[in-house]
């Protein structure tokens, strides 16, 4: 028992580690894609589309070869034989339409934006200069913008050759929703609009790529290595190989510190390939960094949805059934797995809530505009909204507290395992746990009593106060499923721990983290499990050479899967050093205890070994058991069983100041439920980033275009990324419902707080103004549409008197 | 965002600047604390041939007292203007309208001169300039002139400066005895004003003896909301009189729609803004 204390002193996982990472992030005495350079290194930049839609009828990139200090320029057509198109991973139905998406234009661009030529040059202001010297005519085509327009017969098309701007329909249904409508006794219909995000990591997309023999020092001679600011280094290796038929094995890729992604790289960038094919072809080092102007134009967006919505229940708020008809916009390409983000929505509409019927049909539409792909979420905060905003709205339908109408309808506590009605399996959560404390630290009887007093006073500054109780999916995911969902990878992640021979350890992940602190919280596993100190453990990660297979980071997967890995390993290293311990203290293995990084035999505890003895032992490997390989270093490439399902209550209120249209969040309540923590500061740091990126779609951010399909809010002038500034404190706090799928009982928190404060906020701004008869804000809810909605609602309320 | 390729000049003497400017022509152009101009480089908006960086010349760095007026050096910075004592005692509708522009780091390198210069009438310190009255000094080959503030603002990014001049002193009446407030109503703390109201009130007992409005980005200039100001000239120090005034606070401008606001909302939000601004200028309760 006193043994037992003591080791849980002494456990990292649960202590709120700072980050090893941070003193050389933060200081910026680190290795950015663009810090890196390379004797004889050329700059390239990209002459892209100034139209949505046009045909190039004439393009000369003559006149930019002769411009001072550049070495080449390339048109489409020029290097149409060396590149093949950019990868899709992700058809989602037998007969989705798949169009070509070559990296430079050949004889159309789609977006504005759309890459046409590139100039490679000695300096990057060189080749910056160089590309006004491109000549091109274009023709331009209509462009194809409306969601619902484009799929009517006499629609422009974004590919002409497709016939249709209908990518796919993809249908997912259960139980008989006809016949829960008909048992109604309320149906309620909304319409929702995901507007376009535009994702805004810090740090922008940059390769560098050094051809064979001209490599940086460490690299082998006669393979290409590509630096590039990606989530992904593994899947990127694949998939250069195939665009570019560079052998596989012939590509080394590094991911060096990335500064975040939020989705946006994870994907595979038509520049990463330019830049693979242009070292080729000139045997030089190429590197391309990205400006922020074109981050906004050329960087995968996300969301961008219509969402038509239908919920039956029953008077007294029993929810039967719920319909889903959603629009996706593609852009004008599919990118890696643009078809396949609503998909990861489709089973989170249900949310936490029981019900009989449920019918979801996506359709994936092209239109001239960048394409969309995963942005923190991917299709999760989609879904959480429609489905916590749907709520709010049947709630007053039905005069129910919103409380009160989710508590009637969310599955208990005792009820876990759950198989929703999409056909998830929830393992475990506590929704009452999460919302009670939630209500007490908001004080929300409190406020409630504030808004009716306001309410009733006709307050010019209403008291809005808005929740959600999302749950998400977060592991992504047993690859058996992906593979049902037509996927073209799978969902596990290797990882590997090698003691040392002083007694230090390496931890080598497949896993690749872009600002998430996985250097810091493998670490912790790993020193939990083998008893070694947290200093001792290096984690290694982002280079196909040495860290060669993973899966990469993205869907909040990295804890549950990589993380599960890294345990598995470390317990595995255990097991052999055990071995190797019993035989050195000539004892049956299963008379050994291990605790805090020692052996030792039961009743006799100073016959002993430190594991750092044993690392050692293995290395000399004098004196081994019989038989046994000279090392307890381990693998572990794990297939998760079963996605995680983080939950939660998010509480907030808002003053809507109605003169002006201003809504100010006035406090925010957080109550989530990850499971078991690894690390409490990285998750509080990992919540406050979510809200503040689900509060931004809810108030600030949208992707703007005008009616020729140019992106009008191209800059961060325009495209308004609230700062700390604008946000409130938040309250933030946590239950604890372990995950039952894993034996760390973690569920993940990358994406929780984006998916969660999305509808919490709209709904605390509806709730504010729903006693003037305004049931809905579009998103963002800027001030003047807020102003508009007021302005619409006395007009009603003056035209029915 | 890489700018097209310029000549640098870096004078340390207002002088040398002139100088420099006149012999860069029309293609030269100042660069004082850079935070508009650089952007437009980067973005390939402004290609001058010619930078004139007059950030190391001490003389317009110099904030003084003359007479009834404060004379403050033109690149002066935001930070300074915030922070000085004389313009806080004298100019306090300034130091507070600066404080709202755009971020520390944007309020460490920009300068008043930079500001005005620049002409944009989504800038918080042109309306304010031109509530206070104030004069501009330009300096160019003929010599020293002074501007009238509602003589500077010409258009759209268009002041009276001509190509060859150089702004070096901002001149402001001491106005200690005012009350004054700056509304600023914008979407993100770092963001330009959709709409801006500057009004500074001079109280007399129970009444409002004068009242200068400035408004920010209503036009392709600063402007004055001059039906206002002669509404409230003798009005009641009341809730209703300034509400009853601030009606008119957007007659004769002419706000742009663009993605931040229509210009009918525009238009709305400069009433508002206006009634909320001379009533806190007036120290009356706002709600």
């Amino acid at each position: 028992m006193t043994e037992q204390l003591a080791a849980r002193e002494t456990r990292e996982v649960g202590r709120p580690r700072t980050r090893k990472e941070d003193a050389r992030l933060v200081t910026g005495r680190t290795t950015w894609t663009d810090n890196i350079t390379a004797p004889g290194l050329l700059h390239m930049a990209i002459l892209r589309s100034p139209m949505a839609h046009a045909r190039i009828e004439h393009i000369d990139v003559g006149p930019a070869g002769e411009r001072p200090g550049v070495i080449a320029a390339f048109s489409g057509r020029d290097l149409a034989d060396e590149l093949g198109s950019l990868p899709c991973a992700w058809p989602v139905t037998a007969d989705m339409v798949h169009p070509d998406h070559p990296p430079l234009a050949v004889d159309e661009v789609r977006y504005a934006g759309d890459p046409v030529a590139v100039v490679v040059a000695r300096d990057r202001y060189a080749a910056a200069d160089a590309l006004e010297a491109v000549e091109v005519d274009y023709e331009p085509l209509p462009p194809v913008l409306d969601l619902e327009a484009a799929l009517a017969e006499d629609s422009p098309l974004v590919h002409s050759d497709a016939g249709t701007n209908r990518c796919y329909t993809w249908p997912l249904t259960e139980g008989d929703y006809e016949g829960a409508m008909a048992r109604a006794d309320v149906v309620l219909r909304r319409r929702y609009t995901q507007q376009r995000l535009i994702p805004n990591a810090m740090e922008p997309r940059a390769v560098v790529v050094t051809p064979p023999s001209t490599g940086s020092a460490g690299s082998a001679a006669d393979e290409y290595t590509v630096y590039s600011a990606t989530q992904v280094p593994h899947i990127l290796r694949i998939m250069l190989s195939q665009v570019t038929r560079v052998p596989e094995q012939k590509i080394r890729v590094i991911a060096p510190d990335v500064g975040g992604g939020f989705g946006s790289k994870l994907q595979v960038y038509g520049e990463e390939a330019l830049a693979l094919v242009l070292a080729r072809r000139l045997g030089r080092p190429v590197k391309w960094t990205e400006s922020r102007s074109e981050g906004y134009q050329a960087t995968h967006h996300g969301r961008g949805q219509i969402q038509d919505i239908e919920i039956a229940a029953t008077k007294e708020g029993k929810l039967l059934g719920l319909k889903v008809d959603l629009l996706a916009d593609m852009g004008a390409y599919l990118m890696l797995v643009t078809p396949g983000v609503p998909l990861l929505g489709a089973f989170m509409y249900p949310g936490i809530y029981k019900m009989d019927a449920y019918a979801f049909r996506c359709t994936g539409v092209f239109t001239t505009r960048t394409p969309t792909d995963a942005y923190r979420g991917a299709g999760r905060p989609e879904a959480t909204f429609a489905i916590e905003r749907t709520m709010d709205e049947l709630a007053a339908e039905l005069g129910l507290d919103p409380v009160e109408l989710r508590r009637r309808n969310w599955i208990g506590r005792e009820e876990f395992p759950y198989t929703t009605i999409a056909g998830l399996t929830y393992d475990s959560g506590d929704y009452d746990a999460a919302t009670d404390r939630a209500l007490a630290l908001f004080g929300y009887d409190d406020l409630r009593a504030e808004q009716r007093q306001r309410n009733a006073m006709g307050d010019r500054v209403r008291l809005g106060i808005g929740m959600s109780t999302y749950t998400e999916m977060c592991g992504l995911a047993p690859s058996r499923l992906l593979g049902e969902l037509r996927y073209a990878a799978g969902g596990w992640e290797a990882a590997s721990v090698r003691m040392l021979p002083t007694g230090t350890v390496e931890v080598v992940t497949g896993t690749s983290p872009h600002g998430q602190g996985h250097v810091t919280c493998w670490s912790q596993i790993a020193a939990d499990v083998l008893g070694v100190p947290f200093e001792d453990v290096e984690v290694v990660h982002g280079d196909t050479r040495t860290a060669p297979q993973g899966m990469d980071t993205y869907g909040s997967r990295s804890l549950v899967v990589g993380g599960i890995a890294v345990h598995q390993a470390a317990r595995r290293v255990v097991a052999k050093a055990r071995k190797i311990a019993a035989h050195l203290l000539e004892a049956d293995e299963d008379d050994l205890q291990f605790a805090q990084g020692t052996f030792s035999v039961k009743g006799s505890p100073e016959a002993r070994r430190t594991i750092q003895e044993v690392a050692f032992a293995a290395f000399a490997s004098h004196d081994l058991p019989e038989g046994m390989e000279p090392t307890i270093n381990a693998e572990c490439v794990l297939d998760p069983e079963n996605f995680s399902f983080p939950h939660g209550t998010h509480l907030c209120a808002v003053e809507v100041d109605t003169e002006t249209g201003r809504a100010r969040i006035r406090s925010y309540v957080c109550v989530d439920d990850v499971g078991k923590v690894v690390n409490p500061m990285i998750v509080e740091g990992q919540v406050h980033g979510g809200i503040a990126q689900g509060i931004a779609q809810a108030l600030y951010e949208e992707a703007v275009y005008d009616a020729d399909g140019n992106l009008i809010s191209g800059t961060m002038a325009d495209y308004l990324v609230p700062s700390a500034a604008d946000l409130p404190d938040f309250v933030t706090d946590r239950t604890e419902t372990p995950a039952t799928t894993n034996p760390l009982g973690v569920k993940g928190v990358g994406e929780a707080g984006t998916i969660a404060s999305t509808p919490a906020v709209v709904n605390a701004v509806v709730d504010a103004l729903r006693p003037l008869g305004i049931t809905d804000v579009p998103m963002p809810c800027t001030p003047e549409r807020i102003w508009r909605a007021v302005m619409d609602a006395q007009e009603a309320e003056e035209g029915a008197q | 965002m890489i700018p097209a390729a310029f000549d640098y000049a870096r004078p340390t003497t207002v002088d040398e600047a002139v100088r420099a400017l006149a012999e860069g022509g029309e293609e030269a152009k100042v660069l004082a604390g850079g935070q508009s101009l650089l952007p437009m480089l980067k973005l390939r908006l402004a290609f001058p041939e010619l930078l004139v960086d007059v950030g190391r010349v001490p003389e317009l760095r110099v904030i003084r007292e003359d007479g009834e007026m404060l004379a403050i050096g033109a690149m002066v910075s935001h930070h300074d203007v915030i922070h000085d004592p004389l313009i806080r005692r004298h100019a306090g509708l300034l130091s507070a309208a600066t404080a709202t522009v755009a971020d520390p780091a944007v309020r460490h390198r920009g300068t008043i001169g930079g500001s005005l210069s620049h002409g944009d009438p989504a800038g918080d310190l042109p309306s304010v300039i031109l509530a206070l009255d104030a004069e501009l000094v330009a300096r160019g080959p003929q010599g020293r002139r002074t501007i009238a503030a509602r003589d500077f603002f010409v258009d759209y990014l268009q002041t009276a400066l001509r190509p060859d001049e150089l702004l070096v002193e901002v001149r402001v009446p001491k106005m200690a005895d005012w009350g004054f407030r700056y509304e600023k109503f914008n979407r993100v703390a770092q963001a330009w004003a959709v709409v801006g109201v500057a009004a500074a009130v001079r109280r007399d007992d129970g009444h409002i003896a004068e009242a200068r409005i400035g408004l920010t980005n209503m036009g392709t200039t600063p402007l004055r909301a001059s039906a206002c100001e002669a509404a409230l000239a003798g009005a009641d120090a009341s809730t209703e009189a300034v509400a009853q005034a601030a009606d008119s606070a957007a007659e004769s401008t002419r706000p742009a729609s663009d993605l931040s606001a229509s210009s009918e909302y525009r238009e709305h939000l400069a009433r508002v803004l206006t009634r909320r601004a001379v009533l806190a200028a007036t120290d009356l309760d706002v709600r």
